[in-house]
């Protein structure tokens, strides 16, 4: 491991100066992603910023009535939140599908948003890989990408986004509250994740020195009526290979007056499913309609050699969540 | 760069000096010598290092010792009141919840930080979200134990252990 400095921040400014100012600097959340990182050599700063114990500790409702979640709220203790897990079922449901209770209780949540891709190669610093190493080449195209993606990738990049989490927001809207070297923004979160282009180092559009200080969420009633389903090689401890967050709201005659989808595991991006939503807008509750927002979302997918199964777990995965939302499985 | 920390361990003060790079499972296991947390993957994955950390079961392998300066840690070793060992590690005797053991510190510092999760209403994936108490069926102590793995498969003993504890 390379050497490096630790510093402890005092406040959000000093920390957001300190790492603008410093190109070989990073801020430190929980560990869980950036010590594994700096153990592999993936990521080699002087200087780590410690913000997980930044006052930005707590989940507070806003005054429009969402709920605002700091970003140095632990995994585990927004999970159990009692506002999250009655008004935004799929956002603790996809933290708890999540890693494992010994990682939740360390991660952050600015953390998890920031958390990088789990590609082999990413992580194996004896192999070519763009993200890694801009212009090193791909090894994952012909190489080990059932993981990988089949929606919106490059000949540069497959990469997914490893996130639960970050798939629950893009579905919900919610928005990352940002303080920069330039002051402070709010950027959605389906606009925060880049797709890799021709630049698969950047998986975000944030600057560098940018901290994540909260998270928003808006209100969202039919979100009540949410949920994430993850499918993965286990039960339990295992990053997604596909995954469906969903929120259903129903006309009383039972048709599908609004819906939110995303997808994960299949993007380079947490997937928001644009094109399932409208294609279920006013349709009743049927498998024939939930099979044809699947193909709506999936017309354009381009699978790799080795994950076109994800293309029929995709599917499945979408129509059991909505099944199970609507009651359509019981 | 070096740094002067205190790590309250198993009751005692505990003062040492570390490289930034050092983690805390380094810390305990390499400077401090104290072996109950072990070292099984080193990258999060298998929850042998687990202790209870300011009275939360964490991974011990991806922290960094100079970011909790002045915690408090108990490990396996430390569970124990004078000659009687906490209901947790007479359960996984009773229960044969080991084979070779190496596991089991991690294990049981997991199953005590989870029956407190549990106890404070904490959800799990496989929990009924709106439900105030969580009943601690064979299928919630599987899903809430899924960050420990065990290598010789005494699975069907650690639930057992964990489900007497529980009572
Ligand atoms: C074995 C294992 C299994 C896992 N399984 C899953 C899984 O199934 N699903 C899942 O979603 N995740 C999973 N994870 C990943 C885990 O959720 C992340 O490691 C964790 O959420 C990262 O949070 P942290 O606070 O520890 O981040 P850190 O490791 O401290 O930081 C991660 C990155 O975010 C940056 N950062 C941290 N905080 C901020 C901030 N406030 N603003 C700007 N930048 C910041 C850091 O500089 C770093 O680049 C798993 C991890 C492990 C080890
Ligand atoms: S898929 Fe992306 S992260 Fe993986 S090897 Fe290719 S460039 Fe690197
Ligand atoms: S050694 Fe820490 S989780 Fe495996
Ligand atoms: S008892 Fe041998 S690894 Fe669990």
């Amino acid at each position: 491991m390379n050497p490096f400095e630790y510093q402890r921040a005092e406040d959000v400014a000093t920390a957001v100066a300190t790492v603008s100012g410093n190109e070989n600097a990073a801020f430190l959340g929980g560990g869980t992603n950036l010590v594994d990182h700096l153990k592999l050599g993936v990521a080699t700063p002087n200087l780590l910023v410690d913000v997980s114990g930044l006052p930005l500790d707590r989940v507070e409702s806003l005054p429009d009535g969402g709920l605002r979640i700091g970003a140095a709220v632990r995994n585990s203790d927004a999970a159990a939140d009692p506002r999250i897990r009655r008004d935004y079922p799929m956002l603790a449901e996809a933290l708890l599908s999540g890693a494992s209770a010994q990682v939740r209780n360390l991660a952050t949540m600015g953390g998890n948003l920031l958390q990088r891709t789990r590609c082999v190669y990413f992580q194996d610093v004896t192999t070519p890989c763009n993200k890694r190493v801009p212009g090193s080449g791909c090894s994952a195209l012909r190489g080990y990408h059932r993981y990988h993606a089949i929606l919106g990738a490059s000949e540069h990049c497959v990469a997914v986004h490893p996130s639960d989490l970050a798939v629950a927001l893009v579905a919900l809207d919610a928005v990352v509250q940002v303080s920069g070297p330039d002051g402070d923004r709010a950027v959605p979160v389906t606009d925060l994740y880049r797709l890799p282009g021709d630049a698969p180092e950047r998986d975000t559009v944030l600057e560098r020195g940018e901290l994540i200080t909260a998270i928003d969420l808006p209100v969202l009633p039919m979100a009540a009526r949410s949920g994430y389903r993850k499918v993965r090689d286990r039960a339990s401890y295992a990053f997604a290979l596909v995954s469906v967050a969903a929120a259903v709201d129903l006309f009383d005659n039972g048709t599908i007056r609004d819906v939110r989808i995303a997808f994960g595991g299949v993007a380079h991006k947490p997937w928001r499913a644009y094109r399932a939503e409208d294609a279920l807008r006013g349709r009743p509750t049927t498998a024939e309609a939930f099979d044809d927002a699947a193909n709506a979302e999936l017309r354009d997918a381009r699978p790799l050699r080795d994950n076109v199964f994800k293309l029929r777990m995709a599917r499945g995965a979408l129509v059991a969540a909505l099944q199970h939302l609507t009651g359509a499985d019981r | 760069m070096d740094a002067e920390i205190t790590l309250h361990v198993d009751g005692t003060a505990r003062h040492v000096t570390v490289d930034a790079r050092t983690t805390l499972l380094d810390a305990l296991r390499e400077r401090l010598g104290v072996m109950a947390p072990k070292k099984g993957c080193d990258h999060g994955q298998c929850g042998s290092c687990t202790v209870l950390l300011n009275d939360r079961r964490v991974i011990t392998c991806l922290v960094l010792a100079v970011a909790h300066d002045g915690a408090r840690i108990v490990t396996a070793e430390g569970l124990a009141q004078d000659d009687h060992l906490h209901p947790v590690q007479q359960a996984f005797i009773d229960h044969d919840g080991f084979q070779c053991g190496y596991c089991t510190p991690g294990q049981i510092c997991s199953a005590v930080g989870m029956l407190k999760e549990a106890e404070a209403g904490w959800p799990s994936a496989v929990s009924d979200l709106a439900a105030a108490e969580v009943r601690l069926s064979p299928a919630e102590i599987r899903e809430r134990m899924s960050g420990n793995l065990c290598r010789c498969g005494a699975y069907a003993g650690i639930v057992a252990a964990i489900q007497q504890a529980a009572r």
